[in-house]
């Protein structure tokens, strides 16, 4: 046994982080949280709608299993099921647990939690703050870590980057090497265990709905010292945001939740005031298409839908890619009690006001679903072993990831409210488990030789100043933006090998390009350039893990599709005759005669597809480039099927 | 055609210790453009309007949506969020400077450490028992929720604060965010709790006595926090607890 308290230092200041910090501290360790800004400023305050959890207070027969299916059905059950199911299960006790600390939750006439509804399920799940549920969780977090701070269990390092672990001669992770943005200074910190709760990388498509930190370059860094990355090419297209120069903001789907209906004018090019178009005049696409799920269907759903519209069916507003969002018909008062946030937002940049006029929409890059791939210990009853070592564990010891960093919760695609769930649950959960991994090391990092520590420093000293020297004719911000139409312009929401193959051959040409960059300021002091052209170097490694992720994958499962290679799914096809073949087959009589025309064959194409695809796709780093191979899912829990929305 | 350009000057200070400065850029105009693009258009060609090649300017950003709280500077003349300064409805040419109220780390950027510190000074915080399954919070009418809601929205950006005449680098008055803070806490039903204890901590030096009431704070604030109706309730709430005080201790 160690005579000292445990130790971790934790990359990343929003939800997963901080649920981590409080939770380790609470087990009487010590927690050190290593943030590139301020705490309170982390992406997941932009977080708006809500956070999901089974708890039924509407009556309306929700339970949380019902809560694991639709999220293993949304993520087109790529995600591994017991990990899934134990998240479901412990919604309900974290939803009351950030209420007990003082979350705005809107509430009941009785004074009880309200929820309303969200995307992929038709059950009101989505506990809510208004508009800025993010921002409120995050606020809540802050302020029982700043608890800790005050009491002496937590530590803060704001205004520090994260640049690597420190491995020693097992690979082990034993620390970190920091670097602190005001100073310049670059050291390690010694721990005994390091957690990457550091966000999605949402910055590789240069606009995107994601903060300006959001570069994925602290796990791509974790990648490039040979952590596995799994899932890259699952990136979620958040079907409503709002198009702007510096970046597109989300308009969050409790804006649908909430009785927000999508439409175009029938007419192609109809430039009239919206309010002018008669009802029989709009074509509500979403709702005549999938009359059970409506406005509400998945975030993959409504994406393709609305680029179906502006780009085949040409009926984008005024001919311009954008469509309606409309929560005109909804009174001032509902839409500022349950919406301001977002109703502001929209004004603000804008100039039009959203309770007086449809607001004008288009997808953006939102979120990650890919991420550092990590394990996790499956108990007997399907859910999880809390107090497993294994537990968000990347493929290298002592590293751990959690939150949006991490891969494992949403498959192929994330159901709307889940991601806040998913972030403070692996905070939460992991807590446990990290302090048995502490215990069941055989070498304590305080025997680790200081060499160990001296040569991380010196690498990273070294690539500093190998970076500061950086004098070519490249500009880093315009290669970055380069980059960005690339990824934009080819690894979106529809996409085909050819144009997968280009964007490969770009990428390698911006790769290239890349060691002609000219740091532009070369000071010592709270100077960005050289930590800018660092992330560019990761985006550019994360952009063909994405891209090759995505050429090799011949299949449509989620937020990947390739209409190459869709199954083409029969109009009146029911995703339980694919359980009723299963079964036939099983007994060995599958008749034809059985199943309406054309379904056989469906299915026989559906299984097929998933014998060969329904794997998570795993990156490794060799040679400079990302070596992708295939890992079975967890399925043991509920049959794999067709998914369908109307 | 020629491109249509907006000038931009921005006070610039390369460390804490050292003058400031001024240089002027021109960037590119575009429709629904905020500060926030000028500054990166300035990022990737940063000459001035003389030709001259020089540093990027530097400056704080993060969200981009008024959520986050970091891009506040002087606009101006007028302490707000940048990411929601859309150029065009803006005096041109844009003059851009940090905040005067908190110490300069690089151009744009400043050292807003004060205010965080002063969260922990009021304890703005539920002293919850702990974070295991230990049951629902309490009951909350919605309308003392919105009250709440409200307060909560505040981003520690610290736009009340440049504002206020009462606020200085060298005294230690809390200011309105941080009265803001204690409302929002000892309203909460668990929060309460530890009202006294908050309010102790508005009452010495640098506490709620020594507003000015200049009411400047509330017509800053970029997310309409009621600051002056919160400055007003806690000066309510510690004259009850001074009564309090003087008749138990």
């Amino acid at each position: 046994m160690m005579n000292r308290k445990k130790k971790i230092v934790i990359v990343g200041g929003g939800l997963a982080g901080l649920a981590l910090a409080m939770k380790f501290c609470e087990r009487n360790g010590e927690a050190t949280v290593v943030s590139y800004q301020s705490l309170k400023r982390s992406h997941s305050v932009c977080a708006q709608g809500g956070i999901n959890a089974a708890i039924d207070a509407k009556n309306e027969g929700d339970t949380p299993e019902k809560h694991f299916y639709d999220t293993i059905k949304g993520g087109d059950f790529l995600a591994h099921q017991p990990l899934v199911r134990d998240m479901c299960y412990q919604a309900p006790t974290i939803i009351h647990l950030m209420d007990r600390m003082g979350v705005a939750f809107n509430r009941t006439g009785e004074g009880h939690l309200d929820f309303r509804r969200f995307g992929g399920t038709l059950y009101n799940r989505t506990a809510f703050a208004g508009a800025t549920t993010g921002q409120q969780l995050v606020y809540a977090l802050d302020e029982q870590v700043r608890r800790h701070v005050h009491d002496g269990s937590a530590k803060t390092l704001e205004w520090h980057e994260y640049l690597g672990a420190v491995l020693d001669s097992e690979g082990i992770c034993r620390g970190a090497v920091i670097h602190d943005l005001r100073t310049d200074e670059i050291y390690t910190l010694q721990a005994d265990a390091v957690v990457l709760a550091t966000g999605g990388p949402g910055q590789v498509y240069g606009r995107s709905t994601n903060s300006v930190v959001n570069t994925g370059a602290a796990a791509t860094t974790a990648y490039l010292q040979g952590a596995k990355y799994a899932n890259g090419e699952f990136i979620q297209i958040h079907p409503t945001a709002i198009p702007g120069q510096d970046k597109l903001r989300l308009m969050s789907e409790s804006a649908r939740g909430e009785g927000g209906r999508v439409w175009v004018p029938r007419k192609a090019n109809d430039t009239r005031n919206p309010k002018k178009i008669p009802e029989n005049e709009r074509y509500y696409f979403l709702e005549e298409k999938y009359p059970l799920f409506k406005n509400l269907v998945p975030r993959d759903v409504a994406s393709r839908e609305i680029y179906d519209i502006v780009y085949n069916q040409e009926l984008g507003v005024a001919g311009d890619p954008m469509v309606y969002l409309d929560l005109t018909h909804k009174s001032r008062e509902f839409l500022d009690n349950r919406l301001g946030g977002i109703m502001d937002i929209y004004t603000k940049f804008t100039g039009a006001d959203p309770r007086e006029t449809p607001m004008k929409i288009f997808p953006a890059v939102h979120y990650s679903m890919g991420g550092l791939w990590t394990d996790y210990g499956p108990d007997s009853h399907g859910l999880i072993d809390h107090g497993s070592p294994k537990n968000q564990m990347t493929s290298i010891q002592g590293l751990f990831a959690a939150g949006e960093a991490d891969y494992q919760y949403h498959g192929a695609n994330r159901l709307g409210a889940n991601s806040l769930l998913s972030c403070i649950y692996t905070g939460l959960m992991m807590a446990r488990g990290m302090m048995n991994y502490v215990d069941s090391l055989e070498k304590s990092v305080d025997d680790i030789p200081s060499t160990v520590f001296d040569d991380s420093c010196s690498h990273w000293k070294n690539r500093f100043s190998e970076i500061k020297k950086m004098k070519g004719s490249e500009n880093p911000h315009k290669l970055h933006l380069e980059l960005g139409e690339v990824m934009l312009a080819n690894v979106l929401i529809v996409r085909d090998n050819e144009s997968l193959e280009k964007a490969s051959n770009e990428i390698n040409d911006i790769e290239t390009r890349f060691k002609d960059v000219k740091c532009l300021d070369t000071e010592d002091w709270a100077n960005p350039s050289p930590s800018f052209i660092n992330q560019l170097y990761c985006m550019i490694h994360l952009s063909k893990i994405i891209t090759k992720g995505a050429l090799l994958r011949n299949e449509f499962r989620g937020s990947h599709y390739k209409p190459d290679f869709d199954l083409i799914q029969p109009k009146d096809f029911d995703p339980h005759e694919y359980i009723d073949y299963l079964e036939q087959k099983q007994y060995g009589e599958v008749t034809e005669g059985k199943f309406p025309p054309g379904h056989l064959e469906y299915m026989k194409r559906f299984e097929e597809n998933n014998e060969k695809w329904l794997k998570t796709t795993v990156a490794q780093y060799k040679n400079d480039q990302p070596d992708i191979t295939y890992e079975e899912v967890n399925t043991s829990l509920v049959t794999p099927r067709p998914r369908k929305y109307d | 055609m020629t491109e249509k350009t907006i000038t931009i000057k921005v006070k610039r200070q390369d460390t804490p210790n050292t003058p400031s400065y001024w240089q002027t850029f021109k960037v590119p105009h575009r429709p629904f453009a905020n500060i926030i693009s000028c500054l990166m258009e300035i990022q990737k060609t940063p000459t001035t309007q003389d030709g001259k090649n020089v540093n990027p300017v530097t400056w704080d950003c993060n969200c981009l949506e008024e959520v986050c709280g970091s891009c506040t500077m002087v606009i101006n003349g007028q302490v707000r969020q940048a990411c929601t300064a859309l150029v065009d409805n803006l005096k041109k040419p844009i003059v851009l400077e940090p905040m005067s109220k908190f110490p300069v780390v690089r151009d744009l950027q400043v050292n807003r450490e004060r205010m965080f510190e002063n969260l922990k000074k009021v304890k703005a915080w539920i002293e919850i028992d702990g974070s295991h399954n230990i049951g629902e919070g309490p009951i909350m009418p919605d309308q003392d929720r919105a009250k709440r809601y409200v307060m909560s929205e505040c981003m520690t950006c610290g736009c009340c604060l440049e504002a206020c005449p009462q606020f200085t680098m060298d005294n230690s008055f809390l200011g309105a965010a941080t009265f803001n803070q204690v409302r929002l806490f000892n309203l909460h039903p668990s929060g309460e709790m530890k009202k006294e204890e908050r309010l102790d901590a508005v009452m010495g030096e640098g506490g709620i006595a020594d507003c000015g009431n200049a009411q400047v704070c509330v017509e800053v604030c970029p997310k309409n926090i009621p600051l002056t109706e919160s400055i007003g309730d806690i000066g309510r709430q510690t004259t009850w607890q001074l009564i309090k005080n003087l008749l138990t201790k």
